[in-house]
């Protein structure tokens, strides 16, 4: 064996699986901008995504936004600086964690969802009998659910930003002797609307690559249950993989 | 050979990696015909319907529809060539989150821009050919048999009346009487709307029903056609073979 061969046989791999996913993200963004529009399909899938992921959501930005102002205060009581928990936990739920936690929720939920509803759907030919029907799927099954997630994830991120900063502020009045309206003020005082943007912004970005990759390995699935399975546990991992990675480098942008 | 063929497949090659699946498909259809492809088990000839429809890719060799090549095609011209097909899936393919009568309406609702009344009238109308009552209309296909399936899948590729009708396996998993009722179906289509169709079967009854030709293919070949009449003195090794269901002969099922 030849280990330069391998090497050189896994990045070519690799680099297929890529251009694959540009391609694939291009047919769907020309779908998108271009009519027909199938706006029943896309007000469905903004309930799928957006309304029935509001628990999950919900509940996620709570208990991390509690944790991190106990973690915040422990931390800032070893510099005497635990009046700085509003501050922190503002910037820390809106810039950084509110997108990303909430996201990684989703591509849990949604691209698993979206993965396996399409990969059945391919396994069964309904795709085939689409295409036979003179139905383009990247515009009536792809494009709607694209287009629900850049709509719903930022409006979901903003609903977790809210209520992580309530789950701060709930522990600290609570468990940590912190007077409520002061609370509220520190917080509304030092949060600048860039960094609930730029959050926003992140979150728009991972609900393309939530919806995207659910698409993508549905449309990929192998023959079989087994190969649904398969596309299901793919789309979950490489859009949790991608959301990380696109936060890096948006995160690099918006310093 | 014909005059004017619907459809003309010359020298269709196609194969999935190491594996080649259709070696040099040659193949006239009339219009107004029906031909019947019959071979064993994984021949080819669902991915031979396959690559006519434009959901698979030929790697060499030509497909004309109307004289009209569509090998090669994008997206948006399949889509206008579709326009003129029907097709009725091996394993039925409806959609299930959607009820008896928009999947039968599909095509009109979202490709064609009809209204959704009107085009639920012409699906009902649909339905009542393939003798489904009408009070099957708001169901979804899981709560239908696997015959009942059937009949949606046929009323879903008659509705529009296509010029073309493709059916794979039409009469498979259905009991003898169903599948008698299957078979008169499609030739009642063929021979009421005018329609080219091909189908694909295993079952040698329902070939002789549906089919004016029978072809077999065979390594990917097509090694005899004739008319429906002929096939049981085809004078054919390979076609006597399938025809009286035999273990013994040139085609060795077991074997590589
Ligand atoms: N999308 C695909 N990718 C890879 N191989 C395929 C694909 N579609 C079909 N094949 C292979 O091509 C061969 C022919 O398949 P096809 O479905 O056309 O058989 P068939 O003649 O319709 O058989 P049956 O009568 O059992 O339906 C099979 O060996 C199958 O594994
Ligand atoms: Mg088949």
């Amino acid at each position: 064996m030849n280990p330069f061969a391998s090497i050189g046989r896994a990045t070519l791999g690799f680099l297929t699986i890529i251009g694959r996913i540009i391609i694939f993200s291009g047919k769907c963004l020309m779908a998108m901008i271009r009519p027909p529009w199938f706006f029943g399909q896309i007000g469905r899938h903004i309930i799928n995504i957006g309304y029935f992921s509001l628990p999950v959501v919900g509940l996620t930005a709570l208990f991390t936004g509690a944790a991190l102002a106990l973690n915040i205060y422990t931390g800032g009581a070893r510099f005497n600086a635990e009046s700085f928990v509003p501050n922190i936990v503002g910037i820390g739920i809106t810039r950084e964690l509110g997108p990303v936690l909430a996201s990684l929720m989703l591509a849990g939920r949604v691209s698993a969802a979206i993965a396996a509803e399409i990969g059945a759907m391919k396994v069964t030919e309904q795709i085939d009998a689409l295409r036979t029907l003179s139905t383009d799927p990247f515009r009536y099954l792809f494009a709607p659910r694209i287009i629900a997630a850049l709509i719903t994830v930022p409006l979901l991120v903003l609903v977790a930003d809210i209520i992580g900063i309530f789950g701060g502020y709930a522990v600290a009045t609570q468990s940590l002797d912190f007077n409520g309206a002061l609370y509220v003020r520190n917080t509304m005082n030092f949060i600048t609307g860039w960094d609930v943007a730029s959050g926003l912004i992140k979150a728009t970005v991972f609900g393309f690559i939530i919806a995207l990759m659910g698409c993508y390995h549905g449309y990929n699935s192998e023959q079989g249950a087994q190969g649904v399975g398969r596309a299901t546990t793919n789309a979950v991992v490489s859009a949790a993989i991608l959301i990380f990675a696109a936060n890096y480098l948006l995160t690099t942008l918006f310093v | 050979m014909i005059d004017k063929p619907k459809i003309s497949i010359s020298n269709l090659h196609k194969s999935f990696g190491e594996k080649q699946v259709l070696q040099g498909i040659g193949i006239d259809i009339a219009a107004g015909k029906s031909l019947v492809i019959i071979g064993g088990s994984g021949t080819g000839k669902s991915v031979l319907l396959k690559c006519i429809l434009g959901l698979l890719q030929a790697d060499q060799g030509s497909i004309k529809i109307d004289n009209t090549e569509t090998v090669g095609l994008n997206v948006r011209q399949q889509e206008k060539i579709a326009a003129k097909f029907g097709m009725l899936f091996q394993g039925g393919a409806l959609f299930d989150s959607l009820s008896i009568w928009e999947n039968v309406a599909f095509r009109l609702t979202h490709a064609d821009g009809i209204s959704k009344a009107e085009a639920k009238e012409l699906a009902i109308e649909a339905m009542a050919r393939v003798n489904l009552p009408a009070r099957n209309a708001d169901l979804r296909p899981a709560e239908l048999s696997g015959g009942m399936q059937k009949r949606v899948g046929l009323a879903r590729a008659i509705v529009t009346k296509p010029q073309i009708l493709f059916f794979d396996e039409p009469t498979t998993g259905l009991d003898p009487i169903t599948a008698d009722v299957i078979n008169r179906l499609i030739r009642e289509q063929v021979t009421e709307l005018g329609a080219t169709a091909i189908s694909i079967t295993h079952d040698m009854a329902s070939a002789r029903h549906i089919a004016d030709e029978i072809a077999m293919i065979f390594e990917g070949k097509i090694i005899w056609r004739g008319a429906a009449d002929d096939v049981d003195s085809s004078g054919n090794a390979y076609v006597e073979q399938f025809v009286n269901g035999s273990a013994d002969g040139p085609i060795n099922v077991m074997g590589g």
